[in-house]
């Protein structure tokens, strides 16, 4: 824009207008072969996330487009209750691998809902309870060993956690609540709820500490107490990154596979009770992918839950981000 | 400045020039010459834009989004916004030691070589002597030259101001920026390098930006007082303090306000 | 309320977060007791050193450790050019409203989010599927070659599936560098491409070491995307091709846990697999927090 204004007031006659040497042109190309490359890698990024649901979705599409998927998993098979056999009232049932398929979601929407419930109700008091005390009430020394503990918990991987729910918490559990199932809804839940503490923990925490100290200290001037202005002042004011840390603990939640694949006795069933195993939508497809034969409906009917799994994951992630972004505009009063 | 034989050229120029950041303006409409061999001190109140006139002459405000500018800047008759100019050529022609000193976390030596070496240069023996020639001209040669693989964080701030003084020489510019050398040293380093630029000038073509009136009179030829963007007067510096023109430049340099 | 109700509330709530917070460090240090205590006598060097015998139930997990190393080593050579370049766009070419880094930032965020399984469907139906069928038509191999699962997917996959967390520690470390290195260097004529390579990236390299770290912890652990794209139950050999399946320390894991005929028997082996598994991440992660903390210390000191 700038070089336009001098173009186009035009040099006075004293300027003298050498050419650009070739050295410089041989650098300033090198220089802008550098920033394409460097731009063009960004996109990764984007294609990766445009490929994923881009060739889940494709494998899922025969269930549409073919007739024989169409008639084996329609729409109305998938989620309205089936007459399964002559004579009984109608059911939501999931047995892909029998003679007359029957492949009802609703049994897997509700173990997904038992596992996923079970464990924000165990996971966002104490991940958010615990960033209070981490980042109100905890003296400085042992904040510092918490948050590196609360990392490592993090790090840990999702088959050990389902090895864990497995081998110990599904007998302690079954022992003190005298379940009659060992591996149940309970168990996983629990089991998942390990996962996904950290993850609220960790948000919940960072905008907790981004309150601007003047909040606390204009309420401790005014006479609160701390834990007044932890309950009444900082944490309304954190309130949608927490609400942003429950939401992608939800996420985490409703995708983990492991944990539940190992720990929640994978069987089908519709009913309310915690004590029942549940078959989830993640550790179906963990289960019978290996079994299925490509391209057949229910190959397709494992990628179309893959699709809703990344729907519900995608608009959750939405979520959090856009009242994450409020937390920080509210608290620094511009958008970054 | 009765000392130099002949009227000396500029070696500078800027004609006419506006700089805006966005819709406000930083400098309005400024003419003003930088004499060869001569140090031109920019005075002024914060804010007055003299720092970002500065930076203007090598073009670091490319740096700044959504800056624009109308009118010219010359470098020996050349107007550095010309689609000729390659912007790391000016450079380094026209260095910039600025009012942090800013040394990299890398050994003294390597700090001093690094404009070099980004240029291509890679014969050891030639780094090595032009890194001593740059540190004896930055007067710090004596103080480190047996720890030129030491990191230069290790130096004292006013020694490592007198690197990056070394290290812009070390590509051998014609002009040096300079703003606000010595804004953040204790006197004692401010005096070392106010006598470093009394040496340079005889090489150099000198810009430096001041807040310190006492520092543009003891140290610089000319002097220009910038006033809210504007470039209100520019002349000797002995005139410049003891009989300027304007009544705001009398009111600024007697320290009315400021 | 009376000045003895406020402190009891105090007192209370106090005492309510921190047992919340108590409860996080008892989970994590019940799990590594309990690991440790049924898995310390079982890693010895045969076990480290021997593959599986008599069915899974005797003999060691060598061929898991060499499939996890592998997997884990390819991941990193795919994922680190890419994140790093990613984060250098983001962070050093792009300018501040370019649309093209904010839609990069929002595919990211939601990269991070998609759930693990969804990666495997997704190296499965695109890496397998897709571009190793169009590889073997193009190559011509009359039988499947590279449209099989493989280690070559598999690390793909979990490229993708951690490219998230290195962009996201390089972009921390990118922003860590003083502006004042970017300005000097320039200002010395270096061009934009020789002060990242001279000045930023060396100044970064303690943080994108650290994503580098978190990225191989997180891929080592990660099971569900591999369930498709390459693990193998059981496999003596150890990987020699890039379209050669392997054994893999969670996956391992998962196999002993669920598929054992005999639990008790199994036992041991799982506990061990389970132990070195968890010291193979923590170590990672332990390095990272190491690193991580280091840096932020000095950049505090520094300013």
């Amino acid at each position: 824009m700038d070089r336009q204004v001098v173009m186009e007031q035009g040099l006075t006659e004293t300027l003298a207008v050498p050419r650009l040497s070739a050295a410089a042109r041989r650098r300033q190309l090198r220089e802008k072969v550098i920033a394409g490359i460097v731009t063009l890698v960004a996109f990764t990024g984007i294609a990766a996330l445009v490929l994923i649901i881009v060739f889940v979705a494709k494998e899922a599409l025969a269930l549409f487009l073919e007739p024989e998927a169409r008639h084996e998993a329609s729409l109305s098979k998938m989620f309205l209750p089936q007459v399964v056999r002559q004579g009984k009232p109608p059911a939501f049932v999931w047995q892909p691998v029998s003679n007359v398929p029957k492949v009802s979601m609703i049994p897997l929407f509700i173990g997904t809902l038992k596992t996923t419930v079970v464990s924000m109700l165990v996971a966002v008091p104490v991940g958010v309870f615990g960033a209070l005390y981490a980042a109100e009430f905890a003296p400085r020394r042992l904040r510092e060993l918490l948050k590196p503990v609360i990392e490592l918990l993090a790090g840990i991987p999702s088959v050990v956690l389902g090895f864990f729910a497995l081998m110990v918490m599904a007998t302690v559990l079954q022992d003190t609540f005298g379940l009659h199932t060992r591996l149940n809804a309970l168990v996983a839940g629990i089991g998942l709820a390990l996962a996904i503490v950290p993850v609220i923990f960790t948000v919940a925490e960072d905008s907790l500490t981004a309150v601007p100290r003047s909040y606390r200290e204009a309420s401790l001037a005014l006479g609160a107490t701390p834990w007044e202005t932890a309950w009444k002042v900082v944490l309304p004011a954190a309130a949608p990154g927490i609400l942003a840390a429950c939401v992608l603990g939800f996420g985490r939640a409703i995708g983990e596979t492991m944990i539940i694949l190992m720990a929640s006795g994978n069987a089908a069933i519709v009913s309310a009770s915690l004590g029942d195993s549940v078959r989830s939508l993640s550790a179906t497809i963990a289960a019978e992918m290996g079994e299925v034969v490509v391209g057949s409906p229910h190959y397709s009917i494992l990628f179309f839950i893959g699709v809703q799994l990344f729907l519900f994951t995608f608009v959750l992630n939405m979520l959090a981000s856009a009242w994450t972004k409020k937390v920080i505009k509210r608290l620094t009063g511009s958008a970054s | 400045m009765s000392l130099q034989p002949h009227t000396p050229r500029a070696k500078m120029e800027s004609r006419e020039l506006t700089l805006r950041y966005g819709t406000k303006t930083a400098i309005n409409k400024v003419s003003l010459a930088i004499l060869e061999h001569r140090v031109t001190a920019l005075i002024g109140p914060s804010g007055c834009g003299k720092s970002t006139f500065l930076r203007s002459l090598n073009r670091m405000n490319d740096l700044i989004p959504g800056t624009n500018h109308t009118g010219h800047i010359l470098l020996d008759d050349t107007d550095i916004n010309d689609r000729s100019v390659d912007v790391v050529d000016l450079r380094r022609r026209v260095g910039m030691v600025f009012q942090k000193s800013n040394p990299f976390p890398k050994s003294i030596f390597e700090n001093v070589a690094y404009g070099l070496r980004v240029g291509g240069m890679k014969d050891k023996a030639e780094l090595a002597a032009r890194v001593e020639k740059s540190l004896r001209g930055g007067a710090l040669w004596d103080e480190v030259k047996d720890r030129l693989n030491e990191s230069a964080l290790g130096l004292s701030g006013g020694q490592q101001q007198r690197l990056c003084i070394a290290r812009a020489m070390a590509v051998e510019p014609e002009v040096l920026l300079m703003d606000e050398p010595a804004s953040a040293l204790d006197p004692i380093a401010t005096a070392k390098i106010e006598e470093l630029i009394h040496e340079l000038k005889a090489q150099y073509t000198i810009a430096i930006v001041t807040h310190n009136m006492q520092q543009a009179a003891r140290v610089s030829d000319r002097t220009a007082f910038f006033y809210m963007g504007e470039l209100v007067e520019c002349g000797a510096t002995e005139q410049i303090f003891t009989n300027p023109r304007e009544k705001r430049t009398e009111d600024y340099v007697t320290g009315k306000f400021g | 309320m009376t000045y003895t109700t406020r402190r009891a509330v105090g007192l209370f709530l106090t005492t309510l977060t921190g047992l919340a917070a108590f409860l996080m460090v008892g989970m994590l240090a019940l799990i590594l007791l309990d690991v440790i205590a049924n898995g310390a006598s079982h890693v010895t060097w045969t076990f480290l050193s021997q593959p599986p015998s008599d069915g899974m139930m005797g003999g060691g997990i060598f061929p898991a450790i060499v499939g996890t190393a592998a997997l884990t080593l390819l991941m990193t050579l795919a994922v680190m050019p890419v994140g790093v370049l990613t984060a250098v766009y983001l962070h050093e070419y792009a300018s501040p409203g370019s649309r093209l880094a904010a839609w990069v930032r929002v595919a990211v965020v939601n990269l991070a989010g998609v759930p693990s399984i969804v990666f495997g469907l997704f190296g499965l139906g695109f890496f397998i599927l897709f571009v190793g069928r169009g590889m073997d038509r193009v190559l011509g191999y009359e039988e499947m070659h590279w449209a099989q699962p493989g280690i070559l997917w598999a690390s793909l996959t979990l490229a993708v599936l951690t490219l998230p967390v290195v962009i996201v520690s390089t972009e921390e470390a990118l922003r860590a560098v003083p502006l004042d290195h970017r300005t000097a260097s320039l200002a010395l004529g270096a061009t934009q491409s020789q002060t990242l390579v001279r000045v930023v990236l060396p100044g970064a390299l303690p943080g994108i070491l650290t994503g580098a770290v978190l990225a191989i912890s997180r891929g080592a652990g990660e099971v569900a995307p591999i369930l498709f794209t390459g693990a193998a139950y059981f496999l003596p050999d150890l990987p020699s091709h890039l379209n050669s399946q392997f054994m893999h320390l969670g996956y391992h894991t998962y196999v002993l846990a669920t598929q054992s005929p005999d639990v008790e028997a199994t036992r041991p082996l799982l506990y061990a697999t389970v132990l070195v598994l968890l010291l193979l991440t923590f170590a990672l992660n332990l390095v990272a927090v190491i690193i991580r903390t280091r840096t932020r210390r000095k950049a505090a000191g520094a300013h």
